[in-house]
């Protein structure tokens, strides 16, 4: 599957990256809201977002309304992957439009569960 | 690290396999290794032969519950294989829900329920999907032989690890609360959970007989004639309706051909022989 990754960390990008890789996805990344829209305006296909939730330019959550918003690609599965724990911030995101959520730290067990679930929780709502 | 001696390994699988039926295969020397150093580093001891000298003398029983207790494996999670649940959601419980209707009880066993992540997965499948048994006896009783894991299952707390594996997290908003740097799931479902000691291989309970038996991932550690002797009363226990949940890598087949492994949905369960045939799926209330 091919994932888009988006998080202004390097070190967050290629440490999921690297699970992904090893699952067998192909994974593109961006570093904020702004390059990952630019990215999902293209004609290229991509089946999954996992979205940070702070960056700057655009945050995660401005980038989940906008994707929603957008009427080519509001069905992509998006999964938060954030270091936001509140309660409050879950339920945000998923008014916003996100599929899931995924709290750092985390192994790629829970990465692949998150991302099932994220999948199985958008293929629902069509 | 010292190695286990050969004499203490054999007394160790002699002591796993009658206190509780488990199966410590020979080459599995370096398992109990580091399920056990721990363990005699706990009670201050020097290594694995002071423990198994401890053991042997009977005087502590910490010691012995503690090193049962490290050699089982606890692994468990939310919505563990996912697909068990959907055949509960959508095939077993809405047939049996509606069986009940007069009755207005529920009865729902989890033997070997570790953690309680499986219990509290059952709990929110109900309080999700069937309004209409609020207000019924619901009783769904998860026992294990770990009191550490049944003292974790009353207390319903977990790492964010184990809320991020497999629970959806609509589900944690809704029936969790964030203590700390753990979660606790609320009372209203730790109220559904009931947490007894039973050892599967020894006596059991008098209990009700139960609608829904899951009897996962725990058959595998058990001999031939043990696996046979639970499922046979397991049988026992369940209703001419009632239905068992395995683990993926579990059958009764040779062991018990009374139960018929019923496909429904994505997933199978299985059920009495004698009783009624494929559960259908009926229109959700919810
Ligand atoms: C791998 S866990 C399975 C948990 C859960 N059923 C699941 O499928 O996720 C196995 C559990 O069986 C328990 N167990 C092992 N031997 C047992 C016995 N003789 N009687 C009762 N429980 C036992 C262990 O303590 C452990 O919690």
């Amino acid at each position: 599957m091919k994932i888009l990754i988006v998080d202004d960390s390097l070190a967050a990008r290629s440490f999921i990256a690297r699970m992904l890789t090893k699952q067998g996805h192909e994974c593109v990344m961006a570093s904020h809201g702004g390059e990952a829209l630019e990215r999902l305006t293209s004609e290229e296909v991509i089946e999954l977002a996992l979205v940070d939730w702070n960056m700057p330019f655009m945050n995660g959550l401005e980038l989940v309304k906008a994707v929603r918003a957008n009427s080519r690609r509001r069905d992509l599965p998006m999964l938060m992957v954030t270091s936001e724990c509140e309660l409050e911030r879950v339920a945000l995101a998923f008014e916003a439009g996100a599929d899931e959520y995924l709290m750092k730290p985390f192994t790629d067990v829970e990465l692949s569960s998150k991302i099932q679930l994220a999948l199985a929780s958008r293929a629902g709502t069509k | 690290m010292t190695s286990i001696s050969e004499q203490d390994f054999g007394f160790l699988r002699t002591f796993l396999r009658e206190q509780s039926s488990i199966q410590l295969e020979p080459g599995k020397e370096y398992l109990a290794e580091c399920r056990l150093t721990p363990v005699a580093r706990a009670l201050g001891l020097k290594d694995i032969a002071e423990l198994v000298a401890l053991i042997r003398r009977g005087t502590s029983v910490d010691a012995r519950r503690r090193s049962l207790e490290a050699m089982t494996t606890n692994e468990t999670s939310f919505f563990r294989d996912v697909h068990p649940f959907e055949t509960l959601r959508d095939h077993v419980l809405p047939e049996i829900v509606r069986a009940r209707a007069g009755e207005r009880a529920l009865n729902i066993w989890c033997a070997a329920s570790s953690s309680g992540q499986e219990p509290y997965t059952i709990a929110m499948v109900i309080r999700e999907h069937f309004p209409q048994v609020a207000g019924w006896r619901v009783r769904i009783i998860g026992t294990d032989i770990s009191t550490e894991m049944l003292r974790r299952t009353r207390e319903g707390r977990y790492s964010q690890l184990e809320i991020n594996r497999g629970l959806p997290a609509r589900l944690l908003l809704k029936y969790f609360e964030r203590q700390g740097l753990e979660w606790q799931i609320k009372k209203e479902l730790r109220d559904m959970v009931d947490a007894q000691e039973v050892n599967l291989a020894k006596r059991w309970p008098s209990w009700p007989i139960f609608d829904v038996i899951f009897l996962r991932n725990v058959l595998i550690y058990f001999d031939v004639a043990t696996k046979r002797e639970i499922l046979g009363r397991a049988r026992k226990l369940m209703r001419l309706d009632g239905a068992l949940f395995l683990g993926g890598a579990e059958t009764p087949m040779g062991l018990d051909d009374s139960l018929k492994r019923t496909q429904a949905g994505p997933s199978w369960c299985y059920r009495l022989a004698a009783a009624s045939p494929a559960p259908q799926p009926l229109p959700r209330t919810a």
